[in-house]
């Protein structure tokens, strides 16, 4: 079996273009991940520029409210560009300097790891272009503008069904075509190896700080710890540091969009099949002819057709399980998470907040859930308030 | 001596790429018929994918043409084995990983090789993930043929050591499609290539005119021409046989 392997799923199945290239980042990011100056460098940022460590928060309302176990937040959408990305983007636009590249291009879904990656890029004098399905620059007009304040080049992405997959796509054509002075910052923990692992060490900071800061706060580890899943970044950086902790429930929010039966949807662990594709083994949304299908989500940034080749094998393990929440239920968690704490997340991580609403009432008072708050919800109050028949204007 | 070596034999191969099901199936069968009598000597078969992250735009299109007519793995088999009753020109599946693990490796090799199909091109299967089926393919007497990239460097004689069929020589960094120029110092890679192995070795990626063809058939054992094929299709739809036929002989005779 070949390298950067989870079980039977992940690695490396990409053109042969990129393999010198691919090896090359590996054996850098295994020599850099090693290195007290690297580290000492990525640890500044996070501190100084990110604002971590996140908080992790008491949500007593909603722990009132829901009668069950004791509800943390772990507060990610506070940090600098409003959701986990940033932890990610840092660490490999950190590795693109180190590498001599000049510079960087991604894929955006809603538009949270482009706006991350363009300020790490602003931040570290990287030239940066984003590449962007056309229907996520029309529902997510505000990120795509925050992005080129920051410097970066935006391409709308009109091939395919123009969404974050496509996006993927036309990054990795981009790269094939410009591969030496250029470092592909993927944002989730999806792709050929490295990407796997090497994203999810950058993001598996938030299981790190919240694990100790529940000891500290409680005295003990949480029976659940939730995060919403498209390629799964921010679930994997909230599981990492809980998997060897055998008692603690590993739980992922798949979006079912307008419901799993319906085809309209984005639950790759629910609806998908094994497959091979964006350089990974893992589940994938394909029809009975092995082609990619359409996903859909009211969630931009969830609206991917894979998930990680990690949280596949956690699936095939049973280490973690995986939930599918609608369009509905999301929507109702993001407003119900508004009024109960005053707190506008992600539509993203309002899907984990609705897993939260279920499965607390059925737990004791005794037990401690932590869910991740991926990202802030400012660039999805208009499609909200669409979904709710009010029409805004700017 | 198999069908893929004959191509090579004692003369430089012209090779020629569509999309199977581009207008439809029974066009695909018509166009390889037309380019063997322009003087193809290989038909390389584009089996349809959803997201074909190695190709430009030209091919991309031609993939959702297909997909939109409803051509299916299966009904490309098909097509197949009626084009394999007319002729014994060799043909060359090309296609992604995603589709062939649908199928599943021992169903799709057994099948090919029923068929009548000699080799497969997977782009997104390098040398490193080979072992996911290369034993398969072997068994059932396909040749899977491996790429080397204008930035394979040190791998080229790794991989040109256990090429089977022939060697995909790709002339430029990119996705496929036409270019006015290609700037690879491929005499370089050729030579490496040559060291290593007697296996044939083919350029493809941006060729597009008989100066080109020609050129590259100084260099190589042949030329690999796609967009340009395709381009064409694109142009004259269900009409494309004549030019196709004129296009081809052009080519071939470049390279004699």
């Amino acid at each position: 079996m070949s390298k950067g392997r989870f079980g039977i799923h992940g690695g490396q199945y990409i053109p042969e273009t990129l393999m010198n290239e691919i090896n090359h980042l590996e054996k850098c990011y295994e020599y850099y991940r090693k290195d007290p100056e690297f580290n000492a460098e990525l640890d500044q940022l996070l501190k100084e520029y990110a604002g971590r460590p996140s908080l992790l928060y008491y949500a007593e309302k909603m722990t009132k409210d829901l009668g069950g176990a004791k509800i943390y937040l772990k507060r990610e959408d506070l940090n600098h560009t409003g959701s986990h990305k940033i932890n990610n983007v840092l660490g490999q636009a950190l590795l693109a300097k180190k590498m001599g590249k000049t510079r960087v291009i991604a894929e955006t879904g809603a538009g949270q790891h482009g706006v991350a990656i363009a300020t790490a890029a602003a931040l570290l004098d990287l030239e940066c272009e984003v590449y962007m399905g056309k229907e996520d620059t029309d529902r997510q007009a505000l990120n795509v503008y925050r992005m080129e304040l920051l410097g970066a080049k935006v391409h709308p992405v009109e091939t395919g069904t123009m969404t974050l997959k496509d996006a993927v796509n036309e990054a990795m054509r981009e790269w094939v075509s410009r591969v030496d002075d250029t470092l592909y910052v993927l944002g989730s923990v999806m792709g050929p190896h490295p990407f796997p692992t090497m994203v999810r060490d950058f993001q598996s900071v938030i299981s790190r700080e919240a694990r100790e800061q529940i000891l500290e706060k409680e005295g003990k580890l949480p029976s659940a710890v939730l995060a919403c899943v498209g390629g799964g970044s921010n679930a994997m950086g909230m599981f990492y540091n809980f998997i060897n902790d055998k008692d603690v429930k590993l739980i992922g929010c798949e979006a079912a969009g307008r419901g799993i039966e319906t085809g309209k949807h984005a639950a790759t662990i629910a609806k998908g099949q094994l497959g091979i594709f964006h350089g990974m083994k893992s589940y994938f949304c394909q029809d009975d002819s092995g082609q990619i299908t359409p996903v859909y989500s009211i969630s931009a940034g969830l609206d991917y057709p894979g998930i990680g080749p990690e949280h596949a094998y956690l699936h095939d393990t049973g280490r973690a399980q995986y939930v599918p929440i609608t369009d509905d239920e999301a929507v109702d968690a993001f407003e119900y998470l508004a009024r109960t704490e005053g707190i506008i997340c992600a539509i993203e991580s309002a899907h984990a907040v609705a897993q939260v609403r279920k499965i607390a009432p059925t737990m004791g008072k005794d037990e401690i859930i932590i869910c991740c708050l991926s990202g802030r919800g400012d660039k999805d109050v208009a499609a909200i308030a669409r979904y709710r028949g009010i029409d805004l204007h700017e | 001596m198999s069908r893929i070596n004959k191509a090579f034999e004692n003369k430089k191969a012209f090779i020629g790429f569509l999309t199977a099901g581009d207008p439809c199936l029974d066009k695909t069968e018509e166009y390889i018929l037309a380019m063997e009598k322009a003087g193809a000597d290989l038909i390389e078969i584009g089996i349809p994918f959803s997201d074909p992250i190695a190709e430009g735009v030209v091919i991309q299109e031609a993939n959702i043409r297909s997909l939109s007519a409803g051509t299916t793995t299966e009904k490309v088999f098909r097509m197949v084995e009626s084009v394999r009753k007319k002729t014994e020109i060799p043909l060359v599946f090309m296609t992604y990983l995603n589709p062939v693990h649908y199928y599943g490796y021992d169903t799709f090799f057994k099948r090919c090789s029923q068929a009548g199909v000699d080799g497969i091109i997977i782009p997104d299967l390098p040398y490193d993930e080979k072992d996911e089926l290369a034993d398969i393919a072997q068994a059932y007497g396909i040749d899977l043929i491996s790429m080397i990239a204008p930035t394979s460097a040190q791998r080229i004689q790794m991989i040109a050591r256990e090429g089977k069929g022939f060697l995909y020589i790709v002339s430029s960094l990119g996705v496929t499609g036409v270019r006015s120029n290609i700037t690879t110092d491929l005499d370089s890679i050729l030579k490496l290539v040559k060291e290593a192995t007697d296996c044939p070795a083919a350029i493809g990626f941006g060729i597009s005119t008989p100066q080109q063809a020609h050129t590259m058939s100084q260099i190589a054992d042949g030329v690999i021409v796609g967009s340009a094929i395709v381009k064409i299709i694109q142009k004259y739809g269900t009409d494309a046989a004549g030019p196709l036929y004129d296009y081809v002989k052009s080519m071939k005779d470049a390279t004699r």
